[in-house]
């Protein structure tokens, strides 16, 4: 009972609750950053660590922090998490850290993170909070992943993953390398795409409730 | 670049919603009615402008001199809660009807990624504290005339047949998307052709 309970707060945030196509959160780095594959994998690391700092970090913390002024406790703790992960990028991958650009600090006010702090880390165990924070990432990656490939392959052609050795990391798909739907990759693009995923995801789980 | 020039860039060439997705959260949840998305509109303009100028003072008076600038995001997300606090309290005090119009949407503006990401924008375009303002101003005229135009389609949305799949946020979403079609119309050619720059 215990272990199905666990299991289920690491599993829901993938499917049954995706923070991108079901509770629609953090809309703005999903769509800002979503141009190549690498970036999404990028924006996804950076939220993983953090969620999961911050979901650590608020949880041992939620006897101590007085209710009142618990807001901008969380937002400190995350805005220290976010720090990290830009200095890091910024000495590390330092290209991905210029694509990602602005959003990487907006992480700070990425809807997905104080919405589990407020709505889950303050009230539940280190463990189902870490496990909480590592599902949601999931989902997020799996949503920024998939929204990602579909507007560079058909936008631009090609799959930008990260460079091994003398391999630069770009597989590219003949046919659509020379004609490629170009406003996929544009802003207009990612807003209709986005439309259209959660059209599919929204039907495709009411059907799935109506036949459970 | 001129006043103008930064004016025109943030409202239609690089609009915060529309081009950069900044903000997208309450330009998909508050555009319901158009009363509503007015009021967020004004709050938004209302806030980005003065946490513009706060941030960007925040950042050459104190954090440059004393060589902390790896300190932006924390110090900018702690001013801007800060400011929005105290522009709440003060508007309740003197002018409750304006507190009326705006109070229910300014808690919602701390996490408000168009707030934030101007402060940020206006330190890596290295604008200057009038420049600052303006690009502020502008970025929240951009998302009040993208939040209103959106809030005005949805309600004319609700009066036709719409395939039950795309009720609601999917179709609020593909109009997006043509709207931002539309404005793709505007771009960098534009100041040229100004001769704004």
């Amino acid at each position: 009972m215990m272990a199905n309970k666990h299991l289920h707060e690491l599993t829901k945030g993938i499917f049954k609750e995706n923070p991108t196509f079901i509770i629609m959160l953090g809309m703005c780095p999903t769509l800002g950053v979503t141009t190549q594959v690498v970036n999404a994998l990028g924006m996804s690391a950076g939220v993983l660590f953090v969620l999961l700092c911050s979901n650590v970090m608020i949880s041992l913390l939620k006897n101590v922090i007085p209710d009142s002024v618990r807001i901008p406790a969380y937002v400190v703790v995350i805005a220290s998490f976010v720090t990290i992960v830009e200095m890091v990028m910024h000495a590390f991958v330092p290209s991905v850290y210029k694509a990602l650009g602005v959003y990487l600090p907006l992480i700070v006010v990425n809807c997905i993170i104080l919405g589990r702090a407020e709505a889950f880390a303050n009230k539940n165990t280190v463990l189902d909070s870490a496990l909480d924070a590592i599902g949601m990432s999931i989902g997020f990656t799996l949503a920024l992943t998939l929204i990602a490939l579909i507007r560079e392959v058909f936008g631009a052609g090609t799959i930008t993953l990260i460079p091994i050795g003398d391999w630069d990391g770009v597989v590219s798909i003949p046919g659509l390398r020379t004609w490629p739907v170009r406003i996929m990759t544009l802003a207009a693009g990612a807003l209709l795409l986005m439309g259209y995923l959660k059209a599919f995801f929204g039907w495709y789980s009411e059907k799935k409730q109506k036949r459970g | 670049m001129s006043y103008i020039a930064i004016l025109i860039t943030y409202i239609f060439i690089s609009n915060f919603i529309l081009v950069q997705f900044l903000g997208l959260c309450p330009f998909i949840g508050v555009s319901k009615s158009s009363e509503s998305a007015l009021g967020m509109g004004m709050a938004v303009t209302f806030v980005t402008s003065i946490a513009s100028v706060v941030c960007w003072c925040a950042y050459q008076f104190i954090l440059v001199p004393l060589s902390l600038t790896y300190l932006q995001t924390i110090t900018f997300i702690l001013v801007i809660a800060a400011l929005v606090q105290l522009v709440e309290m003060i508007i309740r005090k003197i002018s409750p009807p304006l507190y009326n119009a705006l109070g229910i949407f300014l808690p919602l503006i701390t996490t408000n990624c168009a707030v934030l990401g101007i402060a940020i924008i206006n330190i890596t375009e290295g604008y200057n504290l009038l420049e600052s303002f303006f690009a502020g101003l502008a970025a929240g005229l951009g998302f009040t005339l993208a939040i209103v135009l959106m809030s005005n389609i949805r309600e004319r949305l609700d009066m036709y047949p719409v395939r039950r799949a795309f009720k609601g946020v999917p179709i609020a979403f593909i109009s997006a998307g043509l709207m931002a079609l539309a404005f793709m119309a505007f771009d960098k050619s534009l100041l040229t052709n100004l001769h704004l720059v």
